[in-house]
Formats: structure tokens, sequence, C-alpha cells
């Protein structure tokens, strides 16, 4: 599809059939697009269309559907290799979303290459599924796991990082955005330094996707990982950018059918490139809707959204950095458009369920970033997180319901 | 708008919120329970000093929590002061009842209001844990266990 020559926000607002919905008798405010983004009609059609015309199962049937279904699913895969720029087919691996994707690269990679007092390094910004699995191979392997610090503003300390890195590290799992807090992390130099001692990374691109153009081979990612829902897919589909030179060593993940060669039961021979993570029947229409709402992304353009969103957070900060009583956790000098904070003496399940009467949809509670929470030493926020369909009036809306919710605890 | 959220947090409870009655920690105390949301992180402890006829003579709570939940540990800690353990698993359970939905009223004498106007959150369902956490923590505590988790 051709990018649009200008981007307009109301046009894109008619493209997600939720904004129809008024929510309380309210006009519906959604910022909450980090925790999950809402759908465009062509990825619901696009959905609908594959369980209704060319449903059956892939890689196996040699009838029609089957072979339909097949070249649809191969298909989304190319979208996804060639947005992602990564060097061939083989190295895209549908998985059901970030966390198995992580998993996926924790426990085969972790199995391969980790011995007792190896070291993995994480940061303060990452997400739960970002840490766990991390936590689980170091358990069963004796590998350590560490953490890069953060400065207040919420931001990546590029120099910890470099000390941190050793001949016991084995491998590097940082997130590209924070989800919590909105930092968008120096991947390239992480990766750079990293690969200078030989060691490989892991790029978690959730928050990234949606809102900013990524090459993994510009990158040099070793592994790079999103998940659908959150850029205007469906729920239960996940992409793993893998280096073939790795997949190839790596053990499988999972055992089943469509990853094999040959099975007999004294010895089975596994198959190759994608097939051998991608054990069982796949999530065939959530690739299917995932690669629609790639070409959608791309038609809107993701320089235009970038514009459009850095502008929106530019606005929202003012906003709302404006209001008495109101902090705004993480400020970092790179953000995405997301905007976490706190107002004195009001916790933020109070003010989530006070904003909500208002139609102000947004995320409570630690968001899945525990350890971040510790550092700046609150059990949670208030995250408003924006996605390309948002507007002005949503931050004159957030910014209103709170002002609402202090006169309500004067 | 706003008398849907005046029915959440009402004068009664805005008031508990903001100067909650019996904050604080008993050392030693002969109970206490942690009740933990992990949800939101907050976290309820629950402090109680029994006599030899099981009769609670003291309650006190502290930790970090919303309006309702505090709100709801202020009050629950008036309520339960002086009652025995079999009345306070009782209103535990009728509390617990209530909020949840499972009962429309329940019988509790001069507590019974305080009680109703705490299960308003019902309306409220991804509330209702937040008011249940101090309740949990509290029952835990006389069951004589200390950890609970809302999920």
């Amino acid at each position: 599809m051709n990018e649009m020559t200008s981007f307009d926000v109301e046009k894109i607002r008619r493209d997600f059939p939720i904004f129809n919905e008024t929510v309380h008798g309210k006009r519906l405010t959604f910022l909450d697009s980090g925790a999950s983004a809402q759908k465009p009609t062509v990825v619901l059609d696009a959905v609908r269309d594959a369980y209704s015309h060319t449903y059956a199962n892939v890689h196996r049937g040699v009838h029609y559907l089957s072979q339909r279904s097949t070249e649809l699913y191969e298909g989304a895969r190319e979208t996804i290799r060639a947005h992602m720029n990564a060097g061939s087919l083989d190295e895209i691996i549908f998985t059901k979303g970030t966390t198995e994707a992580i998993n996926l690269v924790a426990q085969s990679f972790g199995q391969m290459e980790f011995q007792p007092g190896d070291e993995i390094i994480l940061s303060y910004l990452e997400h739960h599924s970002n840490i766990v699995p991390w936590q689980l191979i170091a358990e069963r392997t004796g590998a350590i796991v560490k953490a890069v610090p953060i400065n207040q503003d919420g931001e990546f300390l590029l120099e910890e990082f470099s000390k941190m890195l050793t001949d016991k590290t084995k491998i590097v799992a940082v997130t590209h955005v924070s989800n919590a807090i909105g930092t968008v992390v120096p991947v390239k130099e992480i990766i750079d330094m990293a690969h200078a001692k030989g060691v490989r990374v892991l790029i978690d691109g959730s928050q990234a996707i949606p809102h900013m153009k990524v090459d993994v081979q510009a990158l040099d990612a070793d592994f790079y990982v999103f998940t659908g829902h959150k850029v205007f897919g469906p729920t239960g589909i996940g992409v793993l950018y893998a280096k073939n030179e790795l997949l190839e060593k790596m053990p499988p993940y999972q055992g089943g059918g469509d990853m094999i060669n040959r099975v007999t039961f004294e010895k089975t021979t596994f198959a190759t490139g994608h097939s051998k993570f991608e054990a069982g029947t796949p999530p065939i229409v959530q690739a299917i809707g995932l690669g629609v709402a790639i070409d959608y992304v791309n038609s809107v353009g993701l320089d235009n959204i970038a514009v459009h969103e850095q502008s929106l957070l530019s606005y929202a900060t003012e906003q709302i950095s404006a209001i008495n009583n109101v902090a705004i956790i993480g400020q970092a000098k790179h953000k995405a458009a997301i905007v976490s904070f706190t107002i004195d003496g009001i916790h933020p399940h109070d003010i989530g369920t006070i904003v909500d009467q208002a139609g102000v949809a947004v995320r409570v509670g630690h968001h899945c970033a525990q350890p971040l929470m510790d550092f700046y030493d609150v059990p949670s926020t208030v995250r408003a997180s924006f996605a390309m369909y948002n507007n002005r009036e949503d931050v004159d809306a957030l910014v209103a319901s709170i002002n609402m919710v202090q006169e309500f605890f004067r | 708008m706003l008398d849907d959220l005046k029915e959440l947090y009402q004068e009664v409870i805005l008031d508990h919120s903001k100067h909650p009655r019996n904050f604080g920690k008993i050392t030693p105390c002969s109970h206490e329970g942690h009740g933990y949301n992990p949800l939101c992180g907050d976290t309820i402890n629950v402090y109680l000093e029994l006599d030899e006829k099981e009769h609670i003579t003291d309650i006190t709570f502290d930790g970090k929590g919303c309006a309702i939940s505090t709100a709801s540990a202020s009050m629950m800690t008036d309520v339960i002061k002086g009652k025995s353990v079999s009345d306070a698993n009782t209103l535990f359970e009728d509390f617990r009842s209530l909020a949840t939905g499972e009962h429309e009223n329940i019988n509790a004498g001069e507590d019974t209001e305080r009680l109703m106007i705490l299960a308003g959150v019902k309306q409220f369902p991804m509330r209702v844990k937040c008011a249940t956490l101090p309740w949990h923590a509290m029952h835990t505590a006389l069951l004589g266990k200390t950890e609970i988790s809302t999920e």
C-alpha cells in the first residue's frame, strides 16, 4: 500500500470501530494501547474472511483450502520479514506472543549456552516477561541474572552496562521501549557494545514496533521479539526474529507436529528453519490478521505515526505537568508516547476508577514492572499510553478527568 | 456520573481513607496477617491481640493501599475491636458474601449499616478485591496463617 500523503487522525479513528462505542455514556478516551491496541476494520475483516472463505490447516493438506490457507499464512510471514528487514523467512518464527518468544529463547539458547556462574544481563526497565523466563533458566543452569541500573529520568545507563559486560556474560536481554514509563533504550549502542565482547543480544520490541521503524539487520540484533496485539493485530500471535546461525544450533523448544523431519520411536530428526520452533497447528488466522495489521501500519506510515505521537506526547506532558500535585514518572530525553504519573496522596486505583467514569481508559498498577516501581519507590502509577488513533481531545479529556479526581478527593 | 462515584466513595469511606482509625502496628501481638494484591502491588497488614477468652482486645493495620482498601481496613478494625473470634469470623463471612454479591442483605446487628456501605463496592467489580483485602488478612491471621494473596 502507498503511504498516505498527509496524516489525518480523524480518518484513522474512523478505521477503528471501537470509537463508535461510548463508555458510561461518555465519549471513549482510550489511553491504554500500551496494554493492548484496538483493531482496525481491515484486520477484523481479514480474520472474518480467513475463517469464512479460506480456512483449513496449513502445511498439511494437498486440497485447495489448505493450500490457500498456507499461502495466506506464509504471506503474513513475508509481510513481517519485509517489515523488520530480516534476511530470510526462516528467521521469522511465529509464537503466541512476546512472552512465549522470550521463553523460547531463554529455554533453547539458555540450555545450549549457560553454565553455572554465567551472567544474563537485563535492565531495570524490563517487563516481567523479560525477567521471569531468564530467572527460570538461570535456576536450572546456575546462571546469574543481573540488571543494568537507570537514572532518575528513567534512562538506561550505558556506562554501567559497559562495566557489567564481562567474560561471564552470555546474553543481554533488554527492552527497546519501556512499557511502564516510555523510555526509548539505545539498543543499537547496546548491541554494538555486547557484540564487541562476543555477547548475544535479545531486544523486546513489544512497545517499539507500533511506534517506530525497526530494521533488525541495521541493528544487528541476534533476537528481536514482539507481540501482535499491541500493533493492532489479534491476540495469540507474536514474532521471534532470530539469526539463522543461532537457530541452526539451538535445540527445539517444544516437540510436536510440523517441527519434524522424520519420526520413529527410536529417533526423530527435526525440521529446519522456523519450522523447528513451530510445533503444532499454529495460530493461522491470527498470523494472517497480524500481517494485515502491519500492512495497515505501513499504509499510514511509521514516520507519520511517530511525528503525530511525539506531538501528542509533548502536548500531554505539558498539560499533565501543569496540574498541581501531579508527578510524571520517567522523563527520558527519548520517549515513546507513554506518560506515567502519580497524584500526591491519591492511589492510582482510585484514580483509575474515577477517570473511567468519565470514559477515560488508562492502566493503573505496576505495569508488570515491579523492579522499576521499586526503583521509583511507588507501588504503582497511572499510565496513559498513546497510539496513532489518539488525538488532542483525548489529552484534554484525561486532564479534565485528573482535575475531577483532585476535586473529588479534596 | 458523580452519583455512581459517590455511591462508592461515600463521605464515611472518604473520611476513613483520609483519617484511618487504628492505623499502626501492635508489637508484639498474638496474631498477624499480611494481605497482598498482586494486581496493584498493595499490601495491608493486620495485627490482632487476643485475650485468653478469645476476645479481640486490640486490632490495628498498616501497609499501602488505595482509598477503598484503607477505608475498609479502618472500618473493619472499628467493627472487629472487642468482638469474639467467632463473631469476627462470622462478620468476615457476612462482609465477603455482601461484597461479592452472594447475598443482598445481612443481619449483623449494629454493624450492618457500615458493612452495607462498604459493600457498595460490588457495583465496581474491579474494586471488590480492594475492599476484601484487609478482611482476608484479618481472617487469615485468626486462622493462624500469615500470608494471603487475593489472586
